[in-house]
């Protein structure tokens, strides 16, 4: 680890770039942090969901007499009890959902759409009697032929998943039934000929697999519900506050009626911002009159989770000689899964905006097919696009002979450049990560036999959005911080020394909480890399306006005017005309707020702009078994820009996680279906993450260009990570061959077929 | 007077790259462009507002000045 | 179904319940014994968020039937700090920021230990691999095995 600062920003921080132990990290290295399943009440049900067989079919008859005669058995819920609800947008959180679409993947109306859509759901005094119960509902199904790849969603006589639905966004649409459900576009300068000016052009379809968040911790939820109507849920989330929102919206309810507390979370990388079986649980409790658990299995939250899109990507890209980009075309295919919305969107946005390109246009298609109902996860659809661009670059890098990190160099965005996306860049730190993973020794590491370097950068946005925070002092002089983000990687430590840099006392006498619904401010979710940044600008807030009271009573003690309190280096010192008082410490004020006005508290809210865009440079050596196809990861670096790292070990543990799982959808995971259309690799022993053992040490260099937006400098570091990894690691495997290859993931088989068809 | 650039779909739909508008606010502005280009209408609620380089999620009440420039982008997501 | 009434041993204490034939011993210890310190991952031995120590023996607890605890000594994450404080592995994983969920942990803390007695001077391949059965989706194993190595140095009595 190493850190690099751009031109810094010039406040001299204590306790921000430390690096303390996590306040919760107790509870958790002893077993005492409660998850989404850890928690029982008294009186509590067990509740479990019959999940369809077929991927595609319409749901005739469904009878749930036998199985309500079952012992045990205390409720049973399908989609007539859902109300009926309307199309239209929906602001849930960080993305648009159709409440419509939201609903029926919870539960099913009319058609399931995937292996593994729910139908039914029951609550029983034990689990064992909730899924006997499952076995008894007799549900009639007119099987329907499946739509199982992006190929298959297109063909002219395509089954339509959605009839009488029409495809949106920018024309031309297709006419009449289609699988397609939205279309963008856009172009800038004259592609064609720019192409025709070209000294080199690559061009090719890039393929990368659904694959899944792989949080360890299955979805779980406890709802308690009161005659009055009112709603009591504990779960496993990204967002209390979303999760209140969806739950009224799919239930129809008054959000007034809901109280959300969010329990540790187990990880979620975007896949926990969305609800499954939440509003099922209110119903079931809300029937059988008590509390309701529901925990998925592995196998649940593979087959009705998740994933994201499997994409084809039609790419093409022309340099001159020297480097310089001219041209970029590029088609995108993007699977929704069983309903519409997969991050074509952002996917478009990010695609060229590490570059200077002139010309560019693209396509980009969210299509449905029936798998799984995308989710967020980890900088959606930006490491799909980046695995097309990323991996031409390095095409046209060998054809030019020129070093890979050069070529980006020459073309790569810097301050005052407009992005692809429209607006100009502020402050951004590409340059001087592409040049610092450039001066690393890894890049001058001698490669053996079979080994080959791989290069690839990202980008991605990060955002703002709503927070809120709220400091009390305690009367010893210590400090509590309450926000509303659920802490998936450390950001409670973050807040913590946020809250010990604004008021200048250590960071182990701060306490941050994670609030509920009902006792904090509100805050949209934790997501989008925005937790230390906005929630972190909500904190410093919070604290400026403790500092004020401070000053105040400070002022009272002394008798003289606010003006002359300042507060500096956790004291309050006299100036004019009351510099002759000893200067009070936090403690010493705290002490005495009895007497000067009663307690100390103080809250902050902020909707920030979204966050500034962070890059990243990824650097992989790879060892190819040219016997087997085996790939073996030999050294990895991350490169980011972090503009300022609050606590430096998480942000390295951000760029760590985001690459192994960019490197496990590269080398080992995808969603294989068997021809009906059923998930044939439900588990972690088929699913193939990435396990200690299958990786090196990833060594991290923290770049620090401060961003303008935030006080401190900070940027969003929790997505832009998985971003070029994909590319990263198919570059490297594809030179360590001699070949290239354009499908990920690059599995022993797929290797061995790319070096046989490379010897002909 | 405000610049706004038009990408993609709403370059088709107003027929121009970008156009000059008066107006103090960001909800002004929309709700001037909503009277210009009635195909507009409500295809700029929830966007994601670039003013002079700057991304905001909520927009709605920030100030324009006269040599601002406007980009209005998908709503931006993340994971 | 008659139920098994089983005697066993749990962190060095005694404990009596009552199973059916087919729980697994993770279900008796979680909602039964209320020991929800070992996490569920998968129910199918492939993620190690439920290991457990089983005479010694590292074990997942979900392919554990909990009938077969009988008479035998299990250890679990609630056991491995003492009245006086921290084990050296859970300081270690503190220190180190290995953890960012936390979900992994009790279990990957659990394995630590029983590698450790085992071999208390791992390589850094030896740790690797005798851990590639606890899945960590959130930090990429490098903090994690980082602890590892430092805390197998300071229960040898070395400063790493
Ligand atoms: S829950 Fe036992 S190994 Fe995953
Ligand atoms: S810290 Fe989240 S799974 Fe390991």
């Amino acid at each position: 680890m190493s850190n690099q600062n751009g031109s810094g920003s010039d406040r001299k921080f204590k306790v921000v770039g430390t690096r303390p132990i996590r306040h919760d990290g107790l509870d958790k290295v002893t077993g005492r942090a409660n998850y989404g399943a850890d928690l029982a009440l008294p009186g509590m049900l067990q509740g479990a969901i019959l999940r369809s067989p077929h991927a595609h079919a319409r749901i005739k008859k469904l009878d749930v007499s036998k199985a309500l005669a079952m012992p045990g058995v205390k409720a049973i819920v399908t989609s007539a009890d859902f109300p009926e609800i309307g199309s239209g947008g929906m602001a849930a959180g960080e993305s648009h959902i159709d409440p419509k679409d939201l609903q029926a993947n919870i539960m099913a109306r009319g058609k399931v759409l995937y292996h593994g859509h729910a139908v039914a759901a029951v609550a029983a005094s034990t689990i064992e009697q909730a899924r006997e119960a499952c076995k008894m509902i007799t549900v009639d199904y007119e099987v329907l032929k499946p739509v199982m790849t992006l190929a298959q969603a297109l063909a002219k006589d395509a089954p339509i998943l959605h009839e009488g639905r029409k495809a949106v966004g920018v024309p031309p649409l297709p006419e009449g039934d289609t699988n397609i459900m939205m279309r963008l576009a856009n172009a800038k300068g004259d592609v064609d000929a720019a192409f025709k000016g070209a000294d080199v052009v690559v061009e090719g379809w890039y393929e990368a697999s659904m694959a899944h968040q792989g949080y360890i911790e299955p979805h779980a939820t406890v709802v308690t519900t009161r005659e009055n109507g009112q709603a009591e849920i504990w779960c496993s989330t990204q967002g209390p506050f979303a999760v209140k929102s969806m739950v009224a919206v799919t239930l129809q309810m008054d959000p007034n009626l809901i109280r959300v507390t969010p329990s540790e979370i187990g990880g979620g990388f975007g896949g926990k911002t969305t609800i499954y079986l939440e509003p099922v649980a209110v119903l079931l409790s809300r029937k059988a009159r008590r509390p309701v658990k529901m925990v998925m299995s592995r196998e649940e939250v593979f087959r009705a989770t998740g994933p994201t899109s499997g994409t084809r990507i039609w790419a093409k890209l022309g340099v001159k000689k020297d480097g310089s980009f001219v041209a970029a075309d590029t088609r995108m295919e993007f699977e929704a899964g069983g309903f519409a919305g997969s991050p074509m969107g952002a996917a478009s946005m990010t695609l060229y905006a590490a570059y200077n390109i002139p010309n560019f246009r693209f396509e980009g298609l969210d299509i449905v097919v029936n798998r799984p109902k995308v989710a967020a996860y980890r900088a959606p659809g930006a490491p799909n696009a980046a695995y097309a661009l990323e991996t031409a670059i390095d095409e046209l890098a060998q054809k030019l002979a020129i070093d890979p990190i050069d070529l980006r160099l020459k073309n790569a965005v810097k301050e005052g450049d407009v992005a692809s996306y429209g607006p100009k860049y502020d402050r951004i730190g590409f340059i001087e990560c592409l040049q610092a993973a450039k001066n690393h020794p890894q890049y001058k590491a001698p490669l053996g036999k079979n080994q080959g370097r791989g290069v690839g950068a990202g980008f991605w946005f990060n955002v703002g959005l709503q927070s809120s925070a709220t400091v009390s002092i305690n009367d010893d002089g210590s400090a509590v911080v309450r926000t509303g983000n659920p802490d998936i990687g450390g950001s409670r430590a973050s807040m913590a020394i946020t809250v010990a840099e604004e008021l200048g006392i250590p960071v182990e006498r701060v306490r941050p909480l994670v609030g509920d619904t009902d006792t904090v401010g509100y805050c949209d979710l934790t997501g989008g890399s925005r937790v230390t940044y906005a929630t972190g600008m909500a904190v410093i807030e919070a604290s400026k306006n403790v500092i004020e009271h401070l000053r105040a009573r400070a002022a009272t003690i002394w008798g003289c005017e606010v003006d002359a309190v300042e507060w500096r280096d956790g004291q309050a010192v006299g100036t004019n005309g009351a510099s002759n008082n000893k200067p009070l410490s936090l403690a010493d004020i705290a002490k005495q707020m009895a007497h000067t006005g009663g307690p100390i508290i103080a809250s902050a809210s902020v909707n920030p702009p979204a966050a500034g865009p962070g890059f990243g440079v990824h650097l992989c050596d790879i060892e190819v078994d040219p016997e087997t196809g085996r790939s073996t990861v030999l050294r990895y670096l991350v490169v980011q820009d972090a503009g300022k790292a609050v606590h430096p070990s998480y942000v390295e543990g951000q760029f760590q996680g985001g690459a192994a799982q960019g490197i496990g959808w590269a080398l080992w995971e995808e969603y294989l279906f068997d021809k009906d259309g059923k998930m044939e690799n439900p588990g972690f022993l088929d699913y193939r993450m990435p396990v200690a053992s299958d990786l090196p040490m990833i060594d991290t260099v923290v770049v620090e260009v401060p961003n303008p937006l935030h006080p401190y400098g900070v940027r969003g570091v929790g997505e832009t990570p998985i971003v070029p990894p994909l590319a990263t690691v198919g570059n490297a495997v594809s030179r360590a061959i001699g070949v290239r290859m354009h499908q990920l993931p690059m599995t022993p088989p797929r290797v061995l077929d790319a070096i046989e068809t490379k010897k002909g | 007077m405000a610049k706004v650039v038009f990408t993609g779909g709403l370059r088709t739909l107003v027929g121009a790259e970008s156009i000059e508008l008066e107006a103090a606010r960001v909800v002004d502005l929309v709700a001037a462009l909503y009277a210009r280009y009635p195909a507009l209408e409500g295809k700029l609620e929830g966007a994601t507002v670039a003013i002079d380089g700057t991304l905001h999620h909520d927009a709605r009440y920030q100030r324009l000045l006269p040599t601002s420039e406007v980009h209005f982008l998908a709503p931006i997501a993340g994971g | 179904m008659a139920k098994i009434q089983v005697q066993t041993t749990i962190n060095g204490e005694t404990f009596d319940y009552l199973c059916d034939g087919q729980q697994s011993l993770l279900s008796v210890l979680r909602d039964e014994l209320g020991l929800t310190g070992t996490k569920e991952g998968c129910s199918t031995g492939d993620c190690g968020a439920c290991s457990i120590t089983l005479d010694g023996q590292l074990v997942p607890s979900c392919l554990v039937l909990a009938a077969e605890a009988q008479g035998r000594e299990i250890g679990t994450v609630e056991g491995v700090s003492s009245a006086t404080g921290l084990h050296p592995i859970q300081q270690k994983f503190l220190e180190h920021a290995a953890l960012q969920c936390g979900v992994c942990t009790p279990g990957l803390i659990v394995a630590t230990r029983a590698l450790l007695l085992k071999n208390p001077n791992p390589t850094e391949a030896e740790a690797r691999y005798y851990l590639a059965g606890n899945l960590c989706r959130c930090t990429g194993y490098d903090k994690i095995i980082k602890a590892v190595l430092d805390a197998a140095a300071s229960m040898r009595g070395e400063s790493a």
